[in-house]
């Protein structure tokens, strides 16, 4: 009874509000590093250095009013933002966060379920996570958002290819689809997979970076273009939905990337015993580092590089990510086959 | 018990979506209703222990192939006028008997298959691997290697045609 409704559920729980507030507070972090990068401060006015700001934007956006529009497509309308943000907060159910940990005497695993299909099974949720892009810009029956959706899900369609394919070369390597699998591979092959696949954590951080719709890539959301992006029609607390999805989602790709190419939860040269000393640091606070380090990375590429233009977007995906990812994945199966 | 409950409400669900599907006068929400019909078939792929299979098809089917609908549902205006429901050339006979058939067929399945032993053993029963995506390869690998590969060519010369039809001057 207890293992099998209470901890997982107390797990859900925890996972989720954790999330959140992550996101929230995500938010609050890009704000401020976006502002350090241009010599600015940033938000300061609500607590200390501004420590408060997602509490205050929460309560903004909730009492805000929350408008559809006379001609939008009402029942479209109203899932759309709905859709964008389930796919970005189930996918957390088969992220490993650690090892089994011993707690208050019980056996526990750090992760909701390891199931073997897990990396499958965040493949194709997030390809689920589509349509609330695409059904927002059709329901809101506005030119605008209608281009940007359009936009978008051309660019998630091209970039979800290359990604995919740079997974596959990654599961050749691990054996298994379950993530937990792949982890505990790369402890036994004694190297992250980051060394072993560089190219293929290079085009899966491209893709993350476009599938997110971040800046280099932020397209679907070009202002002086497109006057928003797809949500340019919502409001109030849908709106913030959609905004939330988009930093979920970048949560999600560092967590998977952390897991698949920085080896999760294992701490830095997990075989060397000289090194034994840092186990004194639990494995979940390694997986939280490694994952926000990725995290910085996105606001940093944000605050550096200017936008692609849409053309040399489409040709990137199609002519040098998906090439590359293709020659990377048979290059792993020759080598797999000939030394391993 | 609980087994079976779960499959009634899917297979409702599955039906009742599939209704709504050709039901629905707006195009956009018919197409909505396939995804949810495609999701409740992955469901009841979960609930026969097939999670490859499911996962598959939510990646395939949900989230790709149903997408690419939509682009051309939503780029091709198709607020017909109400005469289109008159047209004079539907061949709504054929369509009468080709149901018929299909009824006719699915119930002769039905009915030869409550006839045979439940479980047919699958050919390399005794596999060297465990866990469902492995001896699914397994199989596609050795037992029916030959399908997969035609299946992998058919959908090669799908490929290539499209590229043919789509670019003329090559």
């Amino acid at each position: 009874m207890i293992d099998t409704l209470v901890i997982p559920l107390l797990k859900i729980v925890i996972v989720l509000n954790a999330t959140l507030v992550s996101v929230t507070y995500m938010v609050l972090l890009e704000r401020k590093v976006i502002a350090w990068a241009q010599s600015r401060l940033g938000p300061m006015r609500v607590g200390p250095y501004g420590i408060l700001q997602p509490v205050a934007d929460a309560v903004k956006l909730m009492i805000k009013e929350d408008i559809t529009p006379v001609r939008a497509d009402r029942w479209v309308f109203t899932i759309a933002p709905i859709i964008s943000m389930v796919p970005a907060l189930i996918v957390y159910a088969v992220i490993p966060f650690g090892p089994e940990v011993k707690l208050f005497g019980r056996q526990v695993t750090l992760y909701i379920t390891d199931i073997n299909v897990g990396l499958l099974y965040i493949v194709s949720v997030a390809s689920v996570g589509v349509y609330g892009i695409i059904l927002a810009g059709y329901a809101s029956n506005s030119k605008y958002p209608l281009l940007a959706s359009l936009r978008a899900s051309a660019q998630l369609i091209s970039y979800e290819v290359a990604v995919t394919l740079t997974l596959v070369s990654v599961i050749m390597m691990a054996g298994s689809l379950s993530m937990v699998s792949i982890v505990r591979a790369q402890q036994s092959s004694h190297m992250w997979y980051a060394f072993v696949q560089p190219l293929a954590f290079l085009i899966f951080f491209i893709g993350g970076l476009a599938e997110t719709n971040r800046a280099p890539f932020d397209l679907p959301e070009a202002e002086q273009e497109l006057t928003g992006g797809f949500h340019t029609e919502y409001s109030g607390m849908r709106f913030a939905l959609f905004f939330l999805a988009e930093y979920a989602n970048m949560i999600v790709v560092s967590s998977v990337a952390t897991t698949l190419f920085l080896g999760g939860w294992l701490r830095p040269f997990p075989n060397v015993a000289f090194l034994s000393f840092l186990d004194f640091i639990p494995s979940w606070t390694w997986f939280l580092v490694k994952s926000f380090v990725f995290l910085y990375i996105f606001i940093w590429v944000r605050a550096t590089l200017p936008r692609y233009r849409y053309d040399q977007l489409m040709r990137l995906g199609w002519k040098v990510l998906i090439p590359l990812a293709i020659a990377n994945l048979v290059v792993t199966g020759i080598i797999k086959v000939m030394l391993l | 018990m609980a087994q079976a409950i779960a499959f009634y409400f899917i297979a409702a669900c599955i039906l009742g979506f599939a209704v709504l599907v050709v039901s629905t006068k707006d195009t956009v929400h018919s197409v909505l209703f396939l995804v949810m019909d495609f999701l409740f078939v992955a469901a009841l792929y979960v609930l026969l222990g097939a999670e490859f299979l499911a996962a598959i098809q939510v990646l395939v089917y949900a989230g790709g192939i149903v997408v690419l609908y939509l682009f051309v549902v939503m780029l091709v205006n198709l607020k017909r006028p109400p005469e289109a429901h008159s047209d004079p050339h539907r061949r709504t006979m054929l369509g009468f008997l080709l149901a018929a058939a299909v009824l006719v067929e699915v119930g002769a399945i039905a009915v030869y298959g409550h006839s045979q032993p439940a479980m047919v053993p699958v050919p390399g029963a005794a596999m060297p691997v465990t866990g469902n995506t492995a001896q699914i390869g397994w199989l596609l690998y050795t037992s029916y290697l030959i399908p997969f590969e035609i299946a992998s060519m058919l959908l090669l010369v799908a490929m290539i045609g499209a590229i043919v039809l789509a670019k003329r001057e090559l």
